[in-house]
């Protein structure tokens, strides 16, 4: 018994260096990196962050994470993903207040209640939640959400120009998702595309969102995007189709070959993050809800691997211009 | 709904449930092995999750797919032993035993991808083949002889894994220790060694549909498999344990998601409607259980019963 415990020890303990080794290796990871990295302030408040999926899922949570590097006065920064499950959130939430840690982000719209229930038993310390903007009337959350639909329109609009027949592929129908999959059909069928959506009601499912684009490039469409970290398979439905991708939530340009990502929308949640570190800093913690969107830069749209034409950039540019000003409707309902 | 009775959307539709099977046939087929030897093993999702990666991380790095097949079968087999120590020498509680197996894979597969990796990029799929003459007859030829070489080998097991259960000496001992280990061992036959052959050949099977999932998608993401390896648990309960059973309700639960899949792309099903028929793989697979239930009889009787000589 004890032969064959030793062998169970050391066949784990592999796994463990294999683990450890690769952990080390810093050229492996490529999360999105920004020219905005700020570092560390001693003097500054210290950042927790419970988020759903992995930190480079190339897209919600990764696009928290790439937010982070680009805050000043942050002395420290914490991160929980892959909390999936909310009870496991929760646990995370609670701890990371008991640590000491002055704001407590839940970067998922599924994290409110447990805001709501956890923040008034630390009140000196800020709690921060979103895609969202109810603060629930209690003096130290804060809330923040993202005009996804805004650059939704835009690229569906720039999509129109470069195809006749665009597939969404989304997740399950609500939040940012919902708000960018209305909007890049609006912006699409304005200019005169024919687009279908099909909701995958999975944030995970790889195979069903890599076979839902295959229907879609099989049914005629020459244009494909999606949101959420399963996308990752319709992207490669795109490059092995030779169709062109239009990403958001992060840049998902490094998923795909050459020539297939046309653009992506790019959260910065560092802005409404900045807005709220500071007030925090100023002594407010809590109360007021954050909203990024292209106005305050908070959404950027960075294209990707396909060489864009100058008329279609002008376009882009135009179209972003009046949705600013509000010319242009981007949201159903 | 008139456009999806067509015949290229139906030949489409049947072939995208071919794809949606493969995982699921292979991993089942492996842990009907197992069954058959009276060893359950819950652990199937995480099995597949870090052959996956291990299959990914290979075929990235070696632009090499047969290596990455390789790769997967290995870390299969590895996670094999592991588990034929644990349910085997130490006698653990399967079911427990099996969901730590999960565990350790999925996290073990999201810290190897995080530090190794990175970002999900994409990798070379194994191209379709089309067998010659078969692949030509109208329609047929697309939905059944027009696939990759992945696909082609999990239906090739089922034959393959049939005449090994029912006609060698091999799958004559795991059926009798999964049936009856006293008897089987009181006639000479090695219970533990023949569980553990049968654990083997089962977790290298759950590592090659982990190594065929990633393949076949062309890319890698966190918690991949999506609880493949569970439904593949199931069913094998649907196949009643054995192969052709397990064939027959892999391509079903196949051929129901690509139905659903397409329904959704050719916007017949929208909205709450979509929502609910997303569900009906599941819901299918819940009432065929049901169904299938009255047939316990089939089930191995030493089914997670661990052997001791002693008692």
């Amino acid at each position: 018994m004890k032969k064959s415990m030793l062998y169970l020890v050391a066949l784990f303990a592999a796994f463990g260096l294999v683990a450890a080794s690769c952990g080390d290796d810093g050229g492996g990871s490529s999360l999105v990196e920004r020219d905005c990295a700020q570092g560390l302030d001693e003097t500054g408040i210290r950042v927790a962050i419970v988020a759903p999926s992995a930190e480079n899922d190339l897209a919600f949570t990764q696009s928290i994470v790439d937010a982070v590097d680009c805050l000043s006065g942050v002395a420290d920064v914490a991160i929980t993903p892959g909390t999936f499950v909310v009870e496991d959130a929760g646990v995370a939430l609670r701890q990371y207040a008991v640590d000491g840690f002055d704001l407590v982000i839940g970067h998922g719209s599924q994290y409110g209640s447990l805001i709501q229930e956890i923040a008034p038993d630390f009140p000196s310390t800020a709690f921060a939640w979103g895609t969202a903007v109810d603060t629930f009337g209690i003096p130290n959350v804060s809330a923040y959400t993202v005009a996804s639909d805004q650059g939704g329109y835009v690229l569906g609009r720039m999509a129109a120009e470069l195809g006749t027949s665009v597939g969404i592929v989304g997740p399950i129908e609500v939040g940012d998702a919902k708000l960018y999959v209305d909007a890049f059909k609006l912006g699409a069928e304005a200019g005169g595309a024919e687009v279908a959506v099909s909701y995958i009601e999975s944030f995970s499912d790889v195979q069903a969102a890599s076979e839902t684009a295959t229907g879609f490039v099989n049914n005629g469409a020459d244009v494909l995007t999606g949101t959420a970290q399963m996308t990752v398979g319709a992207i490669t439905v795109a490059a092995n189709e030779d169709v062109l991708w239009f990403g958001t939530q992060s840049d998902q340009t490094s998923a795909a070959a050459d020539g297939v990502v046309a653009a992506n929308q790019v959260y910065r949640w560092e802005v409404a993050l900045q807005q709220l570190v500071d007030d925090i800093s100023d002594g407010n913690l809590g109360g007021k809800s954050y909203e990024i969107n292209l106005q305050n830069g908070g959404l950027g749209i960075e294209y990707g691997n396909w060489e864009v034409p100058s008329n279609i950039t002008d376009l882009v540019d135009s179209t972003a211009d009046a949705v600013i000003a509000g010319e242009v409707v981007t949201r159903v309902g | 709904m008139s456009e999806f009775f067509t015949v290229s959307v139906l030949v489409l539709t049947f072939a995208s449930g071919m794809r949606f099977a493969t995982p699921y046939l292979l991993a089942a087929l492996g842990e009907t092995i197992g069954q058959r030897s009276g060893v359950l093993n819950l652990g199937v999702d995480g099995v597949m999750l870090l052959s996956a990666f291990f299959a990914y991380w290979t075929v990235l790095e070696s632009g090499s797919r047969v290596l990455g097949i390789v790769a997967g079968l290995a870390v299969g087999l590895l996670m094999g032993v592991v588990y034929a120590i644990v349910t085997l020498v130490f006698k653990a509680e399967q079911g427990i035993s099996g969901i730590g197996i999960y565990l350790f894979g999925l996290g073990m597969s999201e810290l190897l991808f995080l530090g190794q990796v990175g970002i999900p990029r994409g990798i070379r799929s194994f191209d379709e083949w089309r067998i010659p003459l078969l692949g030509d007859i109208p329609h047929v030829g697309d939905i059944f002889f027009n696939h990759s070489i992945l696909i082609y080998l999990a239906i090739l097991l089922v034959p393959l894994l049939t005449w090994m259960v029912n006609r060698t000496t091999l799958g004559l001992n795991i059926r009798a220790v999964g049936e009856s280990p006293e008897a089987a061992d009181s006639l000479g036959v090695s219970v533990v060694r023949t569980r553990m052959i049968a654990i083997l050949i089962g977790n290298s099977l759950a590592g090659l549909a982990g190594a065929a999932l990633t393949i076949q998608l062309g890319t890698y993401q966190n918690n991949l498999t999506n609880g493949i390896g569970f439904i593949a648990v199931a069913l094998v309960y649907f196949g009643a344990w054995r192969p052709i059973g397990v064939l027959a309700g892999s391509l079903l639960y196949g051929l129901i998601t690509a139905t659903v899949t397409q329904w959704k792309t050719l916007g017949i099903v929208t909205g709450a409607a979509a929502s609910f028929t997303t569900m009906a793989p599941a819901v299918l697979t819940v009432i065929a259980l049901a169904i299938i239930a009255r047939r316990s009889a089939d089930q191995p009787a030493a089914l997670t019963v661990p052997f001791s000589r002693d008692g």
